[in-house]
């Protein structure tokens, strides 16, 4: 097996190049297990994030043959051809070799206020939340911020101002969530291009996430509510 | 020089709870050396200990019964009043927990749901799915920001500098930046969790090396009990990611390859919900009596539990199996083996988490109160980092409101950078050496080897003999790449150095402690000797090398009892 893997240090090189690394894989290999090997045995100066190995950490994305994945959840053996070729997250300026700056995702996430605003103190037996509430926002807290749709979607590559599908996704989470106290105010700082509206709805957050959270049903979601909350204003209004 | 009045290194469940728990009037900071979501606690699945007693079979528990099943589980050698306070504070912790958004399952009365877990005597793991750490450290997370507690992501930690038995800073590699920064600090937490990686076989993160632990005793902070070392029973053959405690706790089966649940050879009341160290044993006997498969591994069989109770309370198990091992438990069992997972020795630390260094505390699983004894439950691994994290946080802050008088160790920590920096500078210009990843590897080897689930004398002999040699490779260590930016090579070959102290104190303790007690089992000392060893063990670096002494229990209510599950 081939590995092509793409190389960039800032201090010595003056654009990215590819380099060629021979490994025989073994059964059941995930292609950080592969990359950790090569860099273990030919080339300890390969750099990559990772750490728990298991896709719950959010470390190891990046683009495998062309499509958006972690690294630690993609199987050498299911890889189509004889070559792997491995690049960094796009539309992330790179750091070193795999490593990308995250400080724009990052910078999106906190911008959605992403924690749950409760007022006072707990509740003495604790909050009473029906399960079907808590399955509700079961599929947006599977996310682990692993900038994979951040990456992939459109929009924020030609707009940085738009907050992405994982802030949105994160900020639908709060907005179902029973016990949450924010203010309609909150979701409606989002009613707009760098918001809701941004998105143009061709999905490929929900095709690249590895942990199938469907993004764009939250910002579908956020929409309706959006809409709806308006309109109940609007009523609201008259006298 | 940077400054701040308290410094969190760590940026898991313990140290951001340390985060939340310090007085908001200080200058805090959390150094984490990944993003504070990539720390291993992110990981846990199964669930948090707390006696809620929230379904009906489960009313009658308290919090002292929570804390008799630890001191039992702990093969008695946990500290009987911090177990205590750790399960009178369970109960707040969890509900505040939820008030901060973390998303427990539930019951049908919207209550938080509970499941049974090993060595408990109630159903009283609070729990969300399968996902538990994920969901409470993105929690946690999610509320330090919300208070705006200050990060340094990214940022390792190499060196601790103390001056008169007084923390006066630290050290720090900042990988984004490619700088090595020396940092005043009044007051320092550690946080920085287990070293499972110094292990082959381990269900940790491959960032969990350990290096937090070494640095403090080479700094001249004790280390405690550090030859109990948790081998979690149910790990995936041949990965080692965890299938988690409450696969059994819904119901799943431990099976031969004779298709016996033989459990009932070894804890026939228990059956699979026996305590760890007991189940881990029971896995490792059948498998080298050639009762396992391929001389390797046994089932874990969770098929009779039927596809909607695996799909909605193990979904992230289920995931695992199919994308990790390309085999669904609806229709098939999965092949498990034990692994390194836990480490109930750790940091000496009072119950207050405060060190023999003035200034330097610590929490979690880098620390040791000790509140796992020999032997941890599971689901008390969360609670612990939790509640002391927070402790952690709250006995900094006594201490900085007290005015503790300047370290003035300014001259020290700039020296230690200086020094740091030189040295990488002169590892860097050799023209050849050995490779830090590789030795990494051997020390992995050398310590499955040597100080595993069964140890004896002359294994534990061999792996400080090999250990000596591995010592004599690593001054021969070489950087191949530049030494700026995101160095990985840098990280690691500084966090060997510690990884090794680590590794001796393990097989010193292992050796010294002629006796078997919970995970520590001796098949030369095969009974455990409450009248020679019920005591800590306590290993301080000196110039000639470990010095061990040992410290007896706090007396406590519940006097030492034969374990029987």
């Amino acid at each position: 097996m081939i590995f092509k893997i793409l190389r960039f240090d800032a201090q010595k090189d003056e654009r990215p190049h590819f380099q060629v690394y021979g490994h025989t894989s073994k059964p059941h290999e995930t292609v950080l297990e592969a990359l950790k090997d090569i860099r273990d045995q030919q080339d300890p100066s390969l750099s990559f994030r990772y750490s728990c190995r298991e896709a719950v950490c959010g470390s190891c994305g990046m683009v495998i043959n062309g499509r958006i994945a972690l690294a630690c959840r993609t199987q050498v053996g299911e890889l189509e051809g004889d070559e792997a070729v491995i690049e960094p997250l796009p539309n992330l300026e790179i750091q070193k070799d795999l490593i990308v700056d995250l400080s724009p995702f990052w910078e999106a996430y906190r911008k959605v206020e992403p924690y749950l605003q409760a007022t006072g103190e707990f509740p003495e037996k604790g909050h009473r939340v029906a399960e079907k509430d808590m399955e509700e926002i079961s599929q947006f807290i599977t996310c682990i911020l692993c900038a994979c749709c951040y990456s992939a979607c459109p929009v924020a590559t030609r707009d940085r101002r738009y907050v992405g599908p994982a802030a949105l996704a994160k900020l639908r989470r709060f907005e179902l969530d029973p016990r949450d106290e924010r203010p309609f105010s909150a979701l409606e700082r989002f009613d707009g291009p760098e918001g809701v509206w941004g998105c143009d709805t061709v999905f490929r957050c929900n095709d690249v996430c590895p942990k199938d959270v469907r993004p764009a049903d939250g910002i579908e979601g956020l929409r309706r509510t959006i809409v709806s909350g308006k309109i109940k204003r609007l009523f609201r209004r008259r006298p | 020089m940077l400054e701040h009045d308290l410094l969190i290194v760590g940026g898991g469940l313990a140290g951001l709870s340390a985060a939340l728990g310090a007085d908001p009037g200080l200058k805090v900071a959390v150094i984490s050396k990944v993003h504070p979501l990539r720390s291993h606690s992110v990981a846990a699945q199964g669930g948090i200990n707390a006696a809620l007693g929230n379904r009906p079979d489960c009313a009658d528990d308290t919090w002292d019964k929570h804390a008799f099943d630890t001191i039992k589980g702990s093969d008695y050698l946990a500290d009987q009043d911090a177990t205590e306070l750790l399960c009178q504070r369970a109960i707040p912790t969890i509900y505040e927990l939820d008030h901060w958004g973390a998303p427990f399952s539930r019951l049908a009365d919207g209550k938080i749901a509970q499941r049974p877990f090993g060595g408990a005597g109630f159903p009283r793991t609070c729990y969300a799915a399968d996902r538990t750490g994920h969901i409470l450290l993105h929690t946690l997370y999610e509320q330090a920001v919300r208070r705006e507690v200050t990060f340094y992501d990214e940022w390792l930690v190499t060196d601790i500098v103390v001056r008169d038995r007084r923390l006066a800073g630290l050290i720090a590699y900042d990988l984004a930046g490619g700088e090595i920064i020396p940092l005043r600090a009044k007051a320092v937490i550690f946080a920085t969790g287990g070293y499972g990686r110094i292990y082959h076989r381990s269900t940790n993160a491959y960032i969990n090396l350990g290096g937090g632990i070494g640095m403090a005793y080479r700094a001249g902070i004790p280390l405690k009990d550090m030859e109990f070392v948790q081998f979690h029973p149910t790990t995936l053959f041949g990965k080692n990611i965890l299938m988690t405690e409450g696969a059994r706790g819904e119901g799943g089966y431990l099976v031969n390859a004779q298709g016996r649940r033989f459990m009932e050879d070894y804890a026939p009341r228990a059956m699979e919900l026996a305590p760890r160290d007991i189940v881990a044993r029971s896995i490792q006997t059948e498998v080298d009596k050639g009762n396992g498969f391929e001389n390797e591994y046994v089932h874990l069989d969770l098929r009779h539990l039927g596809r909607e109770k695996i799909v909605q309370r193990l979904p992230g198990i289920r995931d695992i199996c199919i994308h990790f091992a390309g085999l669904d438990p609806v229709d098939q069992p999965i092949p498990i083996q034990p692994a390194q997972h836990y480490s109930m020795g750790g940091i000496d630390v009072d119950a207050t988490c405060a060190s023999a260094v003035e200034g330097f505390f610590a929490a979690g699983e880098c620390a040791c109160v000790s509140v796992h004894g020999a032997n941890r439950l599971g689901g008390n691994s969360l609670l612990e980092s939790i509640v002391f994290g927070r402790i952690a946080g709250e006995s900094a802050s006594r201490y900085l409101r007290g005015g503790p008088p300047e370290a003035g160790g300014d001259r020290e920590t700039a020296e230690t950078a200086r020094a740091l920096t030189a040295r990488i500078r002169s590892v860097h210009e050799r023209e050849a050496g050995e490779n830090v990843f590789q030795l990494l590897n051997k020390l992995k080897r050398l310590m499955s080897d040597t100080a595993g689930i069964f140890r004896d004398a002359a294994t534990l002999k061999r792996g400080l003999d090999e250990l000596v040699e591995l010592r004599e490779a690593y001054r021969r260590v070489f950087i191949y790449g530049s030494c700026g930016r995101y160095c990985q090579e840098m990280v690691v070959l500084v966090e060997f150095e510690h990884m090794m102290e680590v590794a001796e104190v393990i097989l010193l303790g292992a050796l010294r402690r002629e006796e078997t007690r919970g995970s520590h089992y001796r098949t030369d000392f095969p009974k455990r000797d409450d009248a020679s060893w019920l005591k800590h063990t306590i290993v301080t670096r000196s110039d000639k090398g470990p010095a061990i002494t040992y410290r007896d229990l706090q007396a406590g209510r519940y006097a030492p009892e034969e374990r029987k599950y």
